[in-house]
């Protein structure tokens, strides 16, 4: 039985390995992204899901740069959602209404948004905006951190990111000027432009196959990036920084330069998909840059197997339908039925935390592992020492 | 880390600034620490002529940080002994208020229940929430933690996030997803006595009536014992400890339960003293505990101690003066000075983590 599987497994490795055949999966699958929102109605839950979903998996990519190539654990990657998000509430809406004797400013807006006062810039300058503030923030949230290692980056990001979240709550009270705030806290900045690209009309909310498109397109975009930086020699100065920093630093890897670029790429993603979320969702409420939404993103990440790019994307997938529909429209009836009178979807975090520590326990290198990864967490090759007591410098 | 910077980038500098910059790594936190209380106090003498105000904050913050002390105890034993964060150690602390406080309707501690019972019964509650949380958090080592002990390090902090959402979730069950009131049973905001017109109230008393005896009693047992001998010499050096004969994992576990059990103490303590509790109290109280144990030198009991009361003080004077809703993002700002100024905390010694 044994022989055999290992046959399978060497004739299946025999297959994967020829290019033509990973090409014909990816342009299959490709195709089957692209054409699938036909399959269910313009308005459908389903579509809208799927939107979610592919916002998500563009955030887990970001986090994996951080967390799983450049082995730097964010658990404050929430700020970067938070701050792409509002990039759209202040140059994507009527929120500074005052501005420009309540004329407002447009560029490359069409629509109604182009008769509204407020800042109301194109959804591509936006996420051009949104990535530049993220990236900059990347790197001031990096640079306490660039003398520290560990589990004590994890407690300065997460402190970062509880500072950017009590900001966007309480920032209604910080005044710009006599007619402005900075956020608009718990009630949330309402409503924000649709998505209008470059000489098109902005998207029909109802209709959710444009925006399923647009998702996919940054999903693709950020997947070449990070293919393509996963290959390239500062991919290559990431991984290595992971997995001995004495070591890296030695060979000549510029430790402050490569963490800094991790940390800045990791947020641009976040940013970015903010900013899409933020329209998306078409509100920018301080509510949804709560410290949960960092686990729930590292824990797609976790999933899928860090450091794995397309173990991410599957995590990712994975975790917002478990989020979107397998909680609240599968399992949710459950505890009614055995008698216990409660809400699931309350209790949504609690079962992540349950899968983040039975992955740990059990499957600790993800659903899709990544190959280097998969020694070190399975069979501990590579970790200096095999003890964690041991000293790590 | 310092030694590769200097390797990689030579720079000559002079003996001036080399002498400002020791001086500098030496002090530094501690003028951050003080700029907070000697600002508002400047404040009070000038504006109002005496300090008591000031005094009466400063008062406050011992007595809210001797319950931050107990908790961030939790965090540097086990960062001691096994270089974890233990994420879920607000939560265990959480449900230390959960387990008193459901202990005192069943024991029948009301408003009304006279001095001996209330005291016998405060008793009870406290020893059955320092041993249910002492089990809950030596458990969750050995669930959570224990199978990991030879991943990478990264992998045991995922699973403390993970214990950490499972303990809110369970509470969340428990009491519903708002704050809780529980009965006021010490009448916490009753005055006691004045000094220099600073008010002392029951509460005060309370939190340093129970944090003081168990922090000297800790510390007796850790320096004087022979459980305690082995418990420092495994923080020092488990490999060395394991070689002499000490059961390593037995001690772990014991690091563990006194933590846990300690988390459950300022459990007690909290809801006496707040009389609100909630799911999500462990989180923040996690945090600011965290803050407070790297604050006093991570790893050392008395530097947590000192962490607390200090984190206390900074906590009561930016709710008093600066606005409660900025207090988390002070003590967070804090909590990256720390990092950036002096990693090794007040009274701690170079890490191998933060040096």
């Amino acid at each position: 039985m044994r022989e055999r599987t290992a046959k399978l497994r060497a004739q299946w490795r025999k297959i994967w390995g020829q290019r033509r055949f990973r090409i014909a999966i990816v342009a299959a699958l490709t195709l089957f992204a692209i054409v699938l929102p036909y399959f269910f109605q313009t308005g459908s839950t389903f579509t809208y899901d799927m939107v979610t979903a592919l916002a998500y998996v563009v955030m887990a990519l970001g986090l994996n740069i951080v967390v799983g190539f450049a082995g730097l654990l964010d658990l404050g990657y929430v700020a970067f959602f938070a701050i792409g998000a509002y990039t759209i509430g202040w140059l994507g809406s009527g929120f500074f209404a005052y501005i420009n004797n309540q004329k407002g400013i447009h560029v490359g807006v069409t629509g109604l948004a182009a008769t509204l006062p407020g800042i109301h810039l194109n959804f591509i300058l936006v996420v051009i905006a949104a990535v530049g503030f993220t990236a900059l923030a990347g790197i001031i949230i990096g640079l306490p951190t660039l003398r520290l290692r560990g589990d004590y980056i994890a407690i300065v990001t997460l402190a970062f990111g509880e500072i950017i979240h009590d900001v966007a709550v309480n920032g209604i009270n910080i005044h710009l000027g006599a007619n402005a705030t900075l956020t608009a806290g718990r009630q949330g900045i309402t409503p924000i432009d649709p998505i209008s690209l470059p000489g098109g009309q902005p998207f029909d909310p109802l209709n959710l196959r444009p925006w399923y498109w647009v998702a996919l397109g940054m999903v693709a975009l950020v997947l070449f990036v990070n293919v393509r930086l996963r290959d390239s020699r500062l991919g290559r100065a990431w991984v290595a920084l992971r997995e001995d920093e004495v070591a890296a630093a030695s060979m000549g890897v510029p430790l402050v330069k490569t963490k800094l670029m991790a940390y800045a790429t990791g947020a641009a993603f976040g940013g970015m998909a903010g900013a899409f979320i933020g329209s998306f969702l078409n509100t920018v409420n301080a509510d949804q840059f709560e410290f949960s939404f960092s686990i729930f993103v590292l824990a797609m990440v976790i999933l899928g197997g860090l450091g794995s790019i397309w173990g991410v994307v599957l995590g990712a997938i994975l975790l917002s339908f478990i989020n979107t529909w397998l909680i609240p429209q599968v399992l949710n009836s459950v505890p009614s039925k055995i008698g216990l009178n409660f809400d699931l979807t309350q209790l949504s975090y609690g079962i992540f935390g349950f899968l983040l520590v039975v992955m740990m326990v059990l499957r600790p290198q993800g659903l899709l592992p990544e190959r280097r990864h998969e020694l070190e967490m399975v069979e501990h090759v590579g970790i200096t020492g095999t003890d964690m007591f041991e000293e790590t410098v | 880390m310092e030694a590769h910077t200097a390797t990689i980038a030579p720079r000559r500098h002079s003996a001036a600034y080399r002498a400002l910059k020791v001086w500098w790594q030496k002090y530094s936190l501690i003028i951050f620490l003080l700029i907070l209380p000697v600002a508002f106090g400047l404040n009070d003498l000038f504006t109002t002529g005496s300090l008591s105000h000031i005094g009466e904050n400063l008062k406050d913050g011992i007595s809210n940080g001797a319950i931050w002390a107990l908790v961030a105890i939790g965090y540097t034993l086990v960062y001691g002994i096994i270089e974890l964060i233990n994420f879920a150690h607000g939560d265990v602390f959480m449900i230390g208020s959960f387990v008193s406080t459901g202990l005192w309707a069943t024991l029948g501690l009301t408003l009304v229940t006279g001095v001996f019972g209330l005291v016998g019964g405060l008793l009870a509650s406290l020893v059955v929430a320092m041993v249910a949380c002492g089990l809950l958090n030596t458990l969750i080592e050995r669930v959570a933690y224990r199978p990991l002990r030879n991943a990478p390090k990264l992998a045991p902090l995922i699973t403390a996030v993970g214990m950490s959402f499972i303990l809110q979730n369970v509470a969340l069950l428990w009491l519903g997803g708002s704050q809780q009131s529980v009965p006021d049973l010490l009448h916490a905001q009753q005055d006691l006595f004045n000094i220099g017109g600073i008010h002392v109230y029951r509460a005060d008393l309370l939190s340093v009536a129970v944090t003081a005896p168990l922090v000297i009693a800790l510390i007796l047992f850790l320096n004087r014992s022979r459980v305690g001998k082995a418990m420092r010499a495994t923080a020092q050096d488990p490999e060395a400890a394991r070689l002499m004969g000490i059961n390593v994992d037995t001690t772990i576990s014991l690091t563990f339960l006194i933590g846990g059990a300690l988390a459950g103490a300022a459990g007690l303590v909290f809801a006496l003293y707040e009389t609100t509790i909630w799911y999500f109290q462990g989180f923040t109280a996690g945090l600011i505990a965290f803050t407070a144990a790297v604050m006093g030198g991570i790893g050392n009991v008395q530097g947590a101690v000192l962490g607390g009361l200090i984190i206390g003080c900074i906590q009561q004077i930016s709710d008093n003066r600066i606005g409660a809703q900025w207090t988390n993002v002070i003590v967070f700002g804090y909590l990256i000075a720390i990092m950036v100024l002096r990693p090794r905390g007040l009274l701690g010694e170079e890490t191998r983590e933060a040096g």
